[in-house]
């Protein structure tokens, strides 16, 4: 292949593949109980998160716990929900937002307007969520992947447009005062304290986490896994290749309306602007930073995301340097940035799934190759692809 | 509603031509990058906005005390457009080389391709709000920046209720002198039969000895040059712009190419105008605010019911 000095020795990004590696050949040998153990040291980890000791090193301008919410802990539902989407299914989806905000309006539409119950109104949000996401997907998914990227990016801005431009749902002022959820007597109460809605956002980010990997090792899961490799030798295989992108566009539109629902509860306001494509695109850049396919990748890419720029707004140094200027406002800049160069010298992702790394590198897992590509000596047919 | 229909039916119409002249300059980017690369340029947008910023701030750096007229307008809209041209094009050139070209000689998916696309116009977009905008208008980045007005808005002629101005026939008649332009380069040059000639078949191009690497330099140029006419006129006519101007616009576009058949010159054309016309025609109806609706749903509707768009994809099939 040719251009490899892009990907030789020097490449930095390596030696992070050098140590994940050694984790993965561990996990992939850990015994039943070994892989629990890591499972409770994590879900303890995330108890133990919010404690404020943490928090003066990870964010000592604003409350940790709030941070951890928003964005920090919707972002990674969000991202999951998305990676169900681009990095199982292998769609790309640039406009993943609308469900979130679909999500998001149910709630606070219901609540408000029709005084329903906050679990019952998180639960149309889903459904209507999925059903929003069979309508999209129902006329779309039969068409090329680019083109289907382009279509979820306009219904993106239709809902937005739409909630912006309807007076029923607020217009452009949004909706208010929506309420909290109901308190759960003697164990619980959900206020103005982020803590309760933290272990929330945590029980609901664990069930996605549990629901997404079961769903991947499942005949669900390879279905996607062939379709995202070879959409046509997948069907000539009997898999119903349309049935089940509709499925995975479905079930990525219920998480990110979950996310909806979750934010809606908290934040007490929302409105269209909430909602704006570059939410999209940062999600997108989460999925495809952390290793798209692979949940602990993307979760990671999702954090960091989320945090670097709150961080980022503390330091002082930094601040000097550019001016007087709020370093989360270089925030998209950087993302841009990092997807233009992650995709040059790492397109798997920092934490990529071993499968989706050799489809990427193979050229497969993407809607075939660019056309003008000029076959190296080392290439092999999939650069037949280019002369359809 | 019908008498509002006629009644404003005609005025709408000119505007539509005049909306749908810059989304057909614009189309025309998009449709040779996809014809030639099949990759939708997602930057494509920021080239666009590149050339209103190069027109704003020629036209800023002349001021004139009063809308100009005869030669001196001429010489102006020329030097505008020249200039927007140039400077979109060699963006466009320089997208292609840092964001596009190390992928394509990795064989890189396509997919790899458009979420790099995605990073690039995400970049351009905030490094023109951060840092080109402040510097170059010492106004803050994120604002709308307006213009002085260089063309007069004098009724030339009227067609029923439609007044057709001076400005509206600049930006008509730019358009299709740049569009029979680039169709006389891609049709009649060395340089455009090596062009169709790696849309039909990349493969057979490289062994006729076509150097695949310029051809997509020239197909860039070409693009972002339209791209950045569309950007002058643009400003021209509608004599502000912002760092995001190329979004809602370059997705507009975007439908528009895939309306008349992306990857066919002509199509981009006949796509823009039509999405020009149908979504002024729409707006009547539904007011204003719906405009981009209507045009995402056109979008939606074509794709379900015509993939190929109204001409077909053609700038494979060796006709441009």
């Amino acid at each position: 292949m040719k251009g490899n000095g892009v990907t030789g020795n020097a490449n930095p990004l390596r030696r992070v593949g050098a140590l994940v590696d050694g984790a993965r050949d561990w996990w992939e040998h850990a015994k039943v109980w070994q892989r629990y153990l890591v499972y409770l040291g994590a879900i303890v980890f995330a108890l133990i998160l919010p404690a404020p000791w943490i928090g003066t090193f990870m964010s000592p301008g604003s409350d940790w716990t709030t941070v951890l919410i928003y964005p920090i802990g919707t972002y990674i539902l969000l991202a999951v929900g998305l990676n169900v989407v681009v990095g199982q299914a292998g769609l790309l989806d640039l406009g993943f937002v609308a469900f979130f905000a679909i999500g998001g309006y149910s709630v606070a539409y219901f609540a408000t307007q029709y005084g329903w119950n906050y679990w019952a109104t998180v639960a149309f949000g889903i459904l209507l969520a999925a059903v929003s996401g069979v309508i999209l997907g129902a006329p779309t998914l039969r068409l090329r992947g680019d083109y289907l990227a382009i279509v979820t990016l306009g219904f993106g801005e239709i809902v937005r447009i739409t909630a912006n431009n309807t007076d029923e749902i607020g217009g452009a002022r949004g909706i208010t005062n929506v309420p909290h959820p109901p308190d759960i007597p003697g164990v619980v109460e959900f206020a103005l304290l982020p803590a309760p809605y933290y272990y929330l956002m945590l029980i609901a980010i664990i069930l996605v986490i549990i629901f997404s990997v079961r769903l991947q090792k499942s005949r669900v899961g390879r279905a996607w896994a062939a379709i995202r490799e070879d959409e046509d030798a997948a069907e000539l295989m009997g898999v119903p290749t349309f049935k089940f992108k509709l499925l995975a566009f479905a079930i990525g539109a219920m998480i990110g309306g979950l996310a909806g629902g979750m934010y809606a509860g908290k934040a007490v306001f929302i409105e269209p602007n909430t909602f704006p494509f570059i939410l999209s695109a940062t999600i997108l850049a989460a999925v495809v930073l952390g290793g798209s396919g692979n949940l602990p990748g993307v979760m990671l890419g999702a954090f960091v995301i989320a945090w670097l720029p709150e961080r980022f707004r503390e330091v002082e140094w930094l601040k000097t340097a550019l001016g007087g200027k709020d370093p989360a406002e270089f925030r998209i800049l950087l993302f841009g940035g990092v997807l233009v160069l992650m995709m040059a010298l790492r397109p798997e992702g920092l934490l990529p799934s071993r499968r989706r790394k050799a489809e990427l590198h193979e050229g497969t897992g993407g809607m075939g190759t660019m056309g003008a590509e000029v076959p190296g000596p080392d290439t092999d047919v999939t650069t037949t692809e280019a002369a359809k | 509603m019908l008498d509002d229909f006629l009644n404003q039916f005609l005025p709408s119409t000119v505007g539509g031509l005049v909306f749908g002249s810059i989304y057909a300059l614009i189309a025309l980017g998009y449709t040779m990058v996809y014809g030639v690369l099949r990759l939708i340029n997602f930057a494509h947008s920021e080239i666009f906005m590149i050339g209103t910023f190069t027109s704003l701030v020629v036209i800023t750096a002349i001021a004139p005390a009063s809308p100009l007229t005869g030669f001196a307008l001429f010489g102006v809209m020329l030097l505008i457009i020249l200039l927007s041209a140039a400077i979109s094009g060699g963006a466009a050139v320089l997208l292609e080389l840092v964001a596009y070209r190390p992928l394509r000689k990795k064989g890189a998916t396509r997919l790899t391709a458009l979420i790099s696309a995605i990073g690039a116009s995400l970049f351009l977009q905030e490094l023109f709000a951060l840092v080109i905008i402040p510097w170059l208008t010492g106004k803050p980045g994120r604002n709308q920046q307006s213009a002085p007005r260089i063309v007069d808005r004098d009724t030339v002629f009227s067609i029923g209720n439609a007044a057709i101005r001076t400005d509206h026939i600049i930006v008509i008649v730019a358009a299709v002198i740049m569009m029979i332009a680039l169709d006389r380069v891609v049709n009649r040059t060395k340089i455009g039969r090596g062009i169709r000639a790696t849309a039909q078949d990349p493969e057979a191009a490289v062994l006729m000895g076509v150097s695949i690497d310029n051809i997509v330099r020239v197909t860039f140029l070409l693009g972002g040059a339209m791209a950045g006419v569309a950007g002058a006129l643009y400003l021209m006519e509608f004599e502000n712009t912002v760092f995001n101007v190329g979004f809602v616009l370059g997705i507009k576009a975007f439908t528009a190419a895939v309306l008349g058949g992306i990857g066919n010159l002509r199509g981009a054309l006949l796509g823009g105008i039509v999405l020009g016309l149908i979504e002024n025609w729409g707006a009547i109806f539904l007011g204003s605010e719906w405009k981009d609706v209507i045009a995402f749903t056109v979008l939606v509707v074509v794709l379900m019911f015509r993939p190929t768009g109204i001409l077909g994809e053609s700038l494979q099939k060796a006709r441009a």
